[in-house]
């Protein structure tokens, strides 16, 4: 095909798009220079200096303990939102609950982040809960967003999931609440736990919306690393991004190794069911 | 006992569901979820209201206090605007009264003030063309990956991805180094002679495009890889079996049919862009008028509360339109999904 | 086409008035907002039987089957199995089973957990639950796959996990939703003889729904043909086929000519009915409800007409006897159709086993030929 020259062309400049900044970034990560664009020699002193950053790793355990949480009460109110939109039909409300699950996904996060600081303060006025902003605000607000990348991607499993599984189970004899737990969670698992890992990222990313809920005491990474690249570019934010592509590449990695041998295993026993007959 | 049963059905007059017979089979834990039903408490409800409630609270009741504070008066005050609601004595009766006062003030402001107006325009035009750079990059990337080898298609796919689970903080942040003065580009620029090396490209508009195009980048490619994957290849075969020449083929077959995923695409970037401040804060310069930095500054620097509400209500009637227009073109592949 | 025909070994208590139906529709509708599924359907089944729904898509046998499953409930009327209302009563609660069409194999356990899934929602012992797996993994000769998961099978093999496990429970009722659809042609037919053998076998009452007519004559006592959500005609295979109520019924199982005409003769032994579209008077030798002048069908099949060069012997009085052109011949292998041009237009459809080789075709294509068929071929129909 002599159309694949462009394409291929587009392809190639499309991914260096995407991935020579990331590299130029790991790159002077190990510059020894304090100036990020001249070559300073290779150095690893910037990993060191990220290293006793106090307030920064502060910061980043702070945002993997909100993640972590938050990611957890998305998945269960994702699930549960996405298991209603698809299997229980029509109910009332269905509408404006359907509007409620999407529309987080495409909302600015300055005006989520503004209405939810509006909506906690007005909640602190009128029943004194949740006093003051922290860790709780933070974690309310991005369990709210992410709950809807959740149920969003649990919707789509759901539909592709044939009915009468749960049907037949049901059928066998077991109550609906069973049916969920022994036959749909296992088999939607792999979505529940890509659903987790995007509530999880979502949050460890999330700045503007923690900016406006957070208070005192509970500045997350993404403030932190915020306030430091706004006067400039830094080493140890290089190094840092480096630490954390590295980790991400790492686990993506291991995940598309895992998803292949299963496709290999399953392909096999495909084979096998063929020959077996 | 069989006999009996049919009689009492033949009895049937109401269309209704006759209630269970004595001797229907009980399974285990019936009676507890018999009793359940009774106060209208099925797990089925459960599983409704506790989402739904979760997003009532966090999500639409938020708004209607933003919408209501936006009528406000901004006061030096903890918080800083008149009272939502006021119990006022009167004196004639001895009695409270609920007394709502709003004003007009902030969107006053609004129209008042060319800040906002020019803030929007340029918000909608910097959104506009980004998206537009979205397409021209990735419409070819979604393309030439849904040709490739099947087995190929998912580690490009991958690698598409890839970014976006990398900090976006982050990655607007590399570009910093590539477009300061001394940075990158401009020192590659400098070698060749072309301009001295004070030349910059961040704070600039430029630098938001290149910054925005590049962190939505995914969200277009996304969509349009799954509509162009999913379209059926004997429709182009027929094209040419049918003497279509593979350019035209492409214009009168493969992108008309893959306009709900450009449309899908182009509200994925639009629709964040317009409202986005990390981007225009980082990377464009101090006359970057973007809606969102300006709701900010209003917020966090005036601590002028009303306006910033103002503020957030008029960008959310701007963005209704292609909200509703993104849900949807997604119900509607949702649907076509389930139908599959 | 083939019709095979079940053993005539067992009672048949759809005729004898005093049978207490098992499974009893009672004047069920289904409406699915203004879409009426289910018309006022009522419906016996007997005890054994192996009742089939035959219709087309959307005529509600589906529906019928998942209301009957629990799936569904009625908009009105009542479904009673066993002599118990059904009403109000969820799926894992009857003593209903029922195999998908999809098979509905849980993907994430092996052969043996699917089938002893049932057993374990009932909190049958352990040790019972191994026996009577092992029991029915033998009987559809899946012993030795018991451990592995649903796609490493065949799709005959998880066929026949999805009828085991359906089965283990010992259900007063089995309900089969397409059970053959998704195997291919041979599998098909060796398959159908199975079931018929291990639903004799159990004793089980089953109903099928299907949409191949061949399928449901093949393995049915009993079959309700469905159209439009009403129930067009119950009957036995032969029953439908040879004396079908309507033209609907007479069209959807197998081929079959069909001959405009007027009642000129109606006596309780025969009529007689003068018909333009056949070129010949029709006798039918058995009486109509019908009166004298009234517009009728008469159907006749394919394979119950005679064609020949020479005048057939009974020709003599004009009546079932008819002339027409050779237009199209189909060579099958163990049968050729031959699609005859009467002199008014209307094209017949016949059907003549091939006793001698092909290479002495005794008809070819543009022979003027007769048709002629016997007094007992045709079948009167008034819709």
């Amino acid at each position: 095909m002599k159309r694949f020259g462009f394409l291929a062309w587009a392809l190639w400049f499309g991914y260096a798009f995407l991935y020579v900044p990331i590299g130029l970034l790991i790159l002077y990560s190990f510059n020894d220079s304090r100036l990020v664009t001249v070559w300073g020699g290779f150095s690893t002193r910037w990993y060191g200096e990220l290293m006793r950053n106090d307030q920064l790793i502060d910061a980043a355990l702070l945002s993997l303990r909100i993640a972590a949480s938050s990611a957890t009460f998305a998945v269960v109110l994702g699930t549960m939102a996405g298991l209603a939109m698809v299997r229980f039909g029509r109910f009332r409300g269905r509408t404006l609950f359907g509007g409620m699950i999407t529309a987080p996904l495409v909302m600015p996060e300055v005006i989520t982040g503004l209405s939810l600081l509006l909506l906690f303060v007005a909640m602190e006025q009128l029943v004194g809960w949740p006093a003051g902003r922290g860790v709780t605000t933070i974690t309310i607000a991005h369990t709210t967003f992410s709950m809807a990348y959740v149920a969003v991607i649990v919707q789509s499993r759901l539909v592709s999931l044939d009915e009468s599984l749960e049907e037949a189970a049901m059928d066998l004899g077991a109550r609906p609440a069973k049916v969920f737990f022994v036959i749909t969670l296992p088999i939607i698992a792999p979505a529940i736990v890509s659903g987790w890992l995007l509530a999880f990222t979502l949050s460890l990313d999330d700045l503007v919306i923690a900016s406006f809920v957070s208070g005192p005491g509970s500045t997350t990474l993404p403030m932190v690393i915020f306030s430091s690249v706004k006067f400039g570019v830094s080493p140890q934010i290089n190094a840092l991004a480096t630490i954390i592509v590295l980790v991400v590449a790492t686990g993506i990695f291991i995940a598309s190794l895992l998803m292949a041998r299963q496709e290999k295993q399953r392909q096999r026993d495909e084979q096998m069911a063929l020959q077996g007959g | 006992m069989s006999r009996e049963g049919f009689a009492a059905g033949d009895d049937r007059t109401s269309a209704g569901p006759p209630a269970a017979p004595a001797d229907a089979p009980t399974g285990r834990g019936s009676a507890v979820a018999a009793v359940l039903r009774r106060v209208g408490l099925s797990g089925r409800r459960v599983v409704v209201a506790v989402p739904y409630l979760w997003l009532l609270l966090f999500f639409l009741i938020p708004f209607l206090i933003v919408f209501r504070i936006s009528f406000s008066e901004a006061l030096i005050a903890q918080p800083p605007y008149s009272a939502l609601l006021e119990w006022l004595e009167d004196p004639d009766f001895g009695e409270l009264k609920l007394q709502i006062t709003l004003t007009l003030t902030s969107y006053l402001r609004l129209f008042d003030d060319s800040l906002y107006i020019v803030a929007y325009l340029s918000s909608v035009k910097m959104a506009f063309i980004s998206t537009v750079l979205c397409l021209l990059i990735g419409y070819p990337m979604a393309y030439a990956i849904a040709q490739a080898r099947p087995s190929l298609r998912g580690p490009l796919m991958m690698l598409v991805v890839l970014p976006f689970w990398t900090s976006f903080l982050i990655r607007v942040y590399a570009w910093i180094g590539i477009l300061k003065a001394n940075g990158i580009v401009s020192n590659a620029l400098a070698a060749l002679g072309l301009v001295d090396e004070h030349f910059e490209i961040l704070y600039s508009d430029i630098a938001v495009y290149i910054g925005i195009t590049y962190t939505y980048l995914p969200f277009m490619i996304l969509p349009l890889y799954a509509t162009l994957e999913r379209m059926d290849r004997s429709l182009l075969e027929a094209a040419a079996d049918l003497g279509c020449r593979p350019w035209k083929a492409f214009l009168t077959v493969t992108l008309p049919l893959s306009v709900p995923g450009i449309i899908a695409g182009s509200l994925l970037v639009f629709i964040p862009a317009v409202g986005e401040f990390v981007i225009p804060e980082l990377l464009g310069g101090p006359d970057t008028l973007m809606i969102g930095r300006v709701l900010w500054n209003e917020f966090f620097a005036n601590r002028d509360w009303p306006v910033a509400s103002a503020v957030a209500i008029a960008l959310l009637m701007f963005l209704v339109v292609p909200i509703m227009v993104f849900q949807y073109v997604q119900g509607r592949q949702q649907d076509a999904e389930a139908r599959r | 086409m083939a019709q095979p025909i079940r053993k005539p070994t067992r009672l048949e208590p759809w005729q004898d008035p005093d049978a207490v139906p098992y499974v009893r529709i009672d004047k069920v509708t289904k409406r699915f907002g203004d879409f009426v599924a289910v018309d006022d359907v009522s419906l016996n089944i007997y005890r054994g039987e192996f009742f089939a729904l035959l219709g087309g898509s959307g005529s509600g046998k589906t529906t019928l089957l998942r209301m009957l499953a629990g799936f569904e409930t009625p908009s009105e009327g009542r479904i009673f199995i066993d002599g118990v209302d059904m009403s109000g009563i969820p799926p894992y609660e009857r003593p209903v089973n029922m195999m998908f069409q999809s098979y509905a194999l849980f993907p994430h356990m092996s052969v043996e957990q699917n089938v002893a899934f049932g057993l374990k929602q009932d909190g049958v012992p352990r040790a019972e639950i191994r026996e009577r797996v092992a029991e029915m993994l033998d009987m559809v000769q899946l012993g030795r796959f018991a451990k592995r998961r649903p796609h490493q099978l065949s799709g005959g093999q998880r066929q026949r996990v999805a009828l085991a496990r359906s089965l283990v429970k010992r259900p007063k009722l089995l309900l089969l939703d397409e059970p053959l659809g998704a195997l291919d042609r041979r599998l098909r037919e060796r398959t159908q003889f199975e079931l018929v053998n291990i639903q004799e076998k159990l004793g089980v009452t089953f109903v099928v729904v299907t949409h191949d007519q061949e399928e449901a004559m093949t393995m049915s006592t009993r079959i309700a043909v469905m159209n439009q959500g009403y129930i067009q005609q119950v009957g036995t295979p032969s029953e439908i086929y040879e004396y079908p109520n309507s033209k609907f019924v007479a069209e959807f199982i197998g081929s079959v000519n069909m001959f405009e005409g007027r009642v000129v003769e109606d006596e309780p032994d025969h009529v007689l009915v003068r018909s333009e579209e056949a070129g010949c008077d029709l006798y039918i030798n058995h009486g109509v409800p019908a009166p004298l002048g009234t517009q009728v069908w008469v159907a006749v099949r394919p394979e119950k007409i005679a064609l020949s060069k020479e005048p057939p012997p009974a020709a003599a009085d004009g009546r079932n006897v008819t002339r027409g052109v050779v237009r199209e011949i189909a060579y099958l292998g163990d049968m050729s159709i031959y699609l005859v041009e009467l002199a008014g237009g209307k094209t017949v459809r016949v059907t003549m086993p091939n006793v001698t080789r092909r290479t002495e075709l005794p008809v070819t294509w543009e022979d003027e030929v007769y048709l002629s068929w016997r007094p007992f071929a045709g079948v009167v129909l008034n819709q």
